[in-house]
């Protein structure tokens, strides 16, 4: 078959004409204004290795791949609502004065849309006033106080991710699954916002479940002390069945360390509720036998899904090690943002909403993350609830990595307060109303 | 009894440790007047170092006694290097300024150093556990031990000995004695004051460098411990008398059984007792316990 020159020509030239033409009305379509995103996390400090990292990470693969279109649905819309994000990254070291100008700083200076980030529940107490007077919505990624909701109702600030009531609620009810009956017990948690309130709802959840139970020791070290002898010694002359623990950071690796020379964790097993983000790092130095949380059902425990499978899969192929908790929590809060404001701008027509439009939205909403489905069902909608689950570290010397074994998983309503209820006073009352079939 | 012996004990580790971070810097500001807070950096740097190094050699499965050899020379190693540059490069620039002026410039050095770390040894955190299963433990009474911890008691002692004697009995040591005594004298007596600096910061470096790597086996070597450390080493120093290496033992021994003492009977005033023995001294003593009063020159 052979073509005349002439039509040839014509056929070239009008497929160029039109693909001349796609391009004018894709030069002509207005480019959305992108979303200025302060990401706020610890990229130097003791928290920065397993807490500010695989935080940094997350965002920046997440910040990538929506700008790209490259998230599998139902997050494969580009950027949020079609307008790409353009992030700024903050380090969260410092004192809370400190992340206070910090913040200040993103939202006058740099003038972000919204704000996401903060480890430290030090920082989440002294930056949400300061977002609620400057009218910035804020999403609170990682610190666990319950406190943030429960001090004064808030209307700029949400946090996606459950508050530390749910871990140490979690913590107690496996332990007395597995354990049967506790009759001693001891905690060694930092002595700031976390390790207090992490310890007061364990003790409490404790008291609910097994009244006759008693503390032994609670022992609250300074943040980043470094040096755990004494507490060692204490613990090792106590009595206790179980040593509960909120540590996290160099802290809680220093604590295993020194805690493992001196057989501790053989004699009795920790508890730790943030244990999963070093596991990666302790490997066989962590004894088996330590009862593991992860603020969630994530890296070990996440629900199978074709999101996981493309986060853990992205994350590995560019980081080279698999995504801790702290990673999922951002993903976690960056999707949330996402699914909120897609909401918000669907309901406008496709415009661009403003910020009360995107709380509006936000409010309540219920959406998937890579691990599991969040509900903002508490404060109002601002706070959100999943489920989690529990498990006891298994070093497996053949494969050389860490597993866990003995998984138990726990409904969101088992272990989180129902909506209107404080923490502790859901505590209190001997956690009234939790659905744990 | 069993608490008063785990007391002791417990009281003479944190002690050995606060020794190890403070000696160095007491040493510095006894000699150069300088309140040198780029020693937080000494520790952190000598940790990172012996944390890779001795890592390395005890995974290649070499004889334990030659790491901790390994230990010390690194640490020696790292604190000549950075004392050199630091005290050569900046601090003699700034000789004769304002106390506050030189303080700020060693924050400087100590912000630039902290970043560093992060371009050399990245944001992960390293540990060189090896040490601490090598050393084994001792069990006394149910209470566990840890060997590596009386080693540290040990090496703290006898560094704190050898210091001393070697202030006292040595014609180094009497150079800096006299120095630390009288600059201007000991100038006008022919002591070449800038090499005696230059000896005395070097040397300062390696004892805080030193302190690190004995240390990087208990502790998760990530960034910021050089922050934490120099509060607890000023405290200490404060207490035993700044210059005084005999003050910074007593100070530490006085911190460590009463933080330990607290932490067994007290609990909740444990962060409080640290600054509660700061506070006391200097009330009764505000030079600190061992350092002289010193003269007003008119």
């Amino acid at each position: 078959m052979s073509h005349h020159p002439l039509r040839r020509m014509i056929g070239h030239a009008s497929g160029l004409l039109l693909v001349l033409a796609a391009c004018d009305a894709q030069a002509q379509q207005p480019v959305p204004a992108p979303v200025k995103i302060g990401f706020v996390t610890f990229t130097s400090g003791p928290a920065a290795a397993s807490f500010g990292i695989p935080d940094r990470n997350a965002s920046e693969i997440l910040v990538e791949n929506l700008n790209a279109g490259k998230v599998p649905a139902p997050y494969n819309q580009i950027g949020l609502g079609g307008a790409k994000i353009e992030p700024k990254f903050v380090d969260e070291a410092g004192s809370a004065a400190d992340q206070v100008t910090q913040y200040r700083n993103l939202v006058e200076r740099d003038h972000v849309d919204v704000v996401v980030g903060y480890v430290s529940s030090g920082n989440c107490l002294a930056i949400t006033p300061v977002a609620e007077e400057l009218k910035e919505l804020t999403v609170l990624d990682i610190c666990g106080t319950p406190r943030i909701f429960e001090e004064k109702p808030r209307h700029y600030v949400f946090r996606v991710n459950p508050h530390a009531t749910m871990d140490n609620v979690a913590a107690a009810r496996y332990v007395l699954t597995k354990m049967k009956t506790i009759s001693v017990y001891s905690g060694i948690n930092q002595n700031y916002a976390w390790g207090q309130d992490s310890w007061r709802d364990f003790r409490l959840a404790m008291k609910d479940l097994d009244p006759k139970a008693t503390v032994d020791q609670a022992l609250f070290p300074k943040l980043f002390s470094g040096e755990y002898g004494a507490e060692i010694s204490t613990l090792l002359t106590s009595k206790s069945q179980i040593i509960h623990s909120s540590f996290f950071d160099g802290d809680l690796e220093a604590f295993i360390y020194q805690s493992a020379a001196r057989g501790l964790p053989q004699r009795v097993p920790l508890v730790l509720t943030t244990g999963e983000t070093s596991v990666w790092r302790l490997g066989a130095k962590l004894p088996d036998g330590t009862i593991i949380g992860e603020r969630g059902p994530h890296s070990f425990l996440a629900h199978d899904s074709e999101l996981n499978t493309w986060f853990r899969k992205t994350y590995v192929d560019r980081f080279s090690e698999p995504p801790t908790y702290p990673a999922y929590d951002l993903a976690q809060s960056l999707l949330g943002l996402k699914s909120a404001w897609e909401k918000a701008q669907a309901k406008k027509g496709g415009a661009r909403p403003t910020t009360e439009e995107v709380i509006a939205a936000f409010e309540g909403i219920e959406f998937k993350t890579p691990s599991t489905t969040v509900r903002m069902a508490l404060a109002n909608g601002h706070q959100g609830i999943t489920d989690t689950a529990y498990g006891t570290y298994k070093f497996d010397k053949t494969e050389n990595k860490p597993t866990l074994v003995d998984i138990m998983r726990f409904p969101a309503e088992c272990v989180n307060p129902p909506p209107g209820v404080d923490s502790v006073a859901w505590l209190e009352g001997g956690m009234k109303g939790a659905k744990c079939d | 009894m069993l608490t008063a012996f785990a007391i002791l004990t417990d009281g003479l580790v944190y002690a050995a440790y606060l020794f190890l971070v403070g000696v160095g810097l007491t040493l510095i500001f006894g000699v150069m007047r300088i309140l040198n807070v780029a020693h937080g950096s000494f520790y952190a740097y000598g940790a990172y170092a012996a944390a890779v190094a001795v890592g390395v050699y005890f995974d290649a499965g070499l004889p334990a006694a030659g790491g901790f050899l390994l230990m010390v020379l690194v640490a020696m190693a790292v604190g000549l290097v950075l004392g050199l540059i630091i005290e050569r490069g900046v601090l003699r620039r700034v000789y004769g300024r304002d106390e506050v002026v030189v303080v700020l410039v060693t924050y400087a050095v100590f912000l630039i150093l902290e970043d560093a770390i992060k371009l050399i040894w990245g944001p992960d955190s390293y540990a060189l556990y090896q040490p601490l299963g090598v050393t084994g433990t001792v069990d006394v009474g149910g209470l566990v031990l840890s060997g590596y911890d009386i080693g540290l008691v040990a090496f703290a002692g006898l560094l704190a000995a050898a210091g001393s004697l070697a202030l006292k009995r040595t014609r180094w040591g009497r150079l800096l004695t006299v120095v630390i005594f009288d600059r201007e004298l000991a100038a006008a007596f022919g002591i070449n004051v800038s090499v005696v600096y230059t000896a005395t910061f070097v040397l300062g470096a390696m004892l805080g460098a030193l302190g690190g790597a004995a240390m990087a086996p208990k502790i998760s070597v990530t960034l910021g411990i050089g922050v934490e450390v120099i509060v607890l080493a000023f405290a200490v120093v404060v207490i035993g008398g700044l210059g005084s290496i005999d003050g910074a033992f007593i100070g530490a021994l006085v911190v460590g059984l009463c933080r330990a003492a607290a932490v067994h009977l007290v609990p909740q005033i444990e962060l409080f007792v640290i600054y509660a023995v700061m506070a006391l001294v200097l009330v009764l003593r505000p030079q600190g316990l061992f350092a002289r009063a010193q003269p007003r020159k008119i």
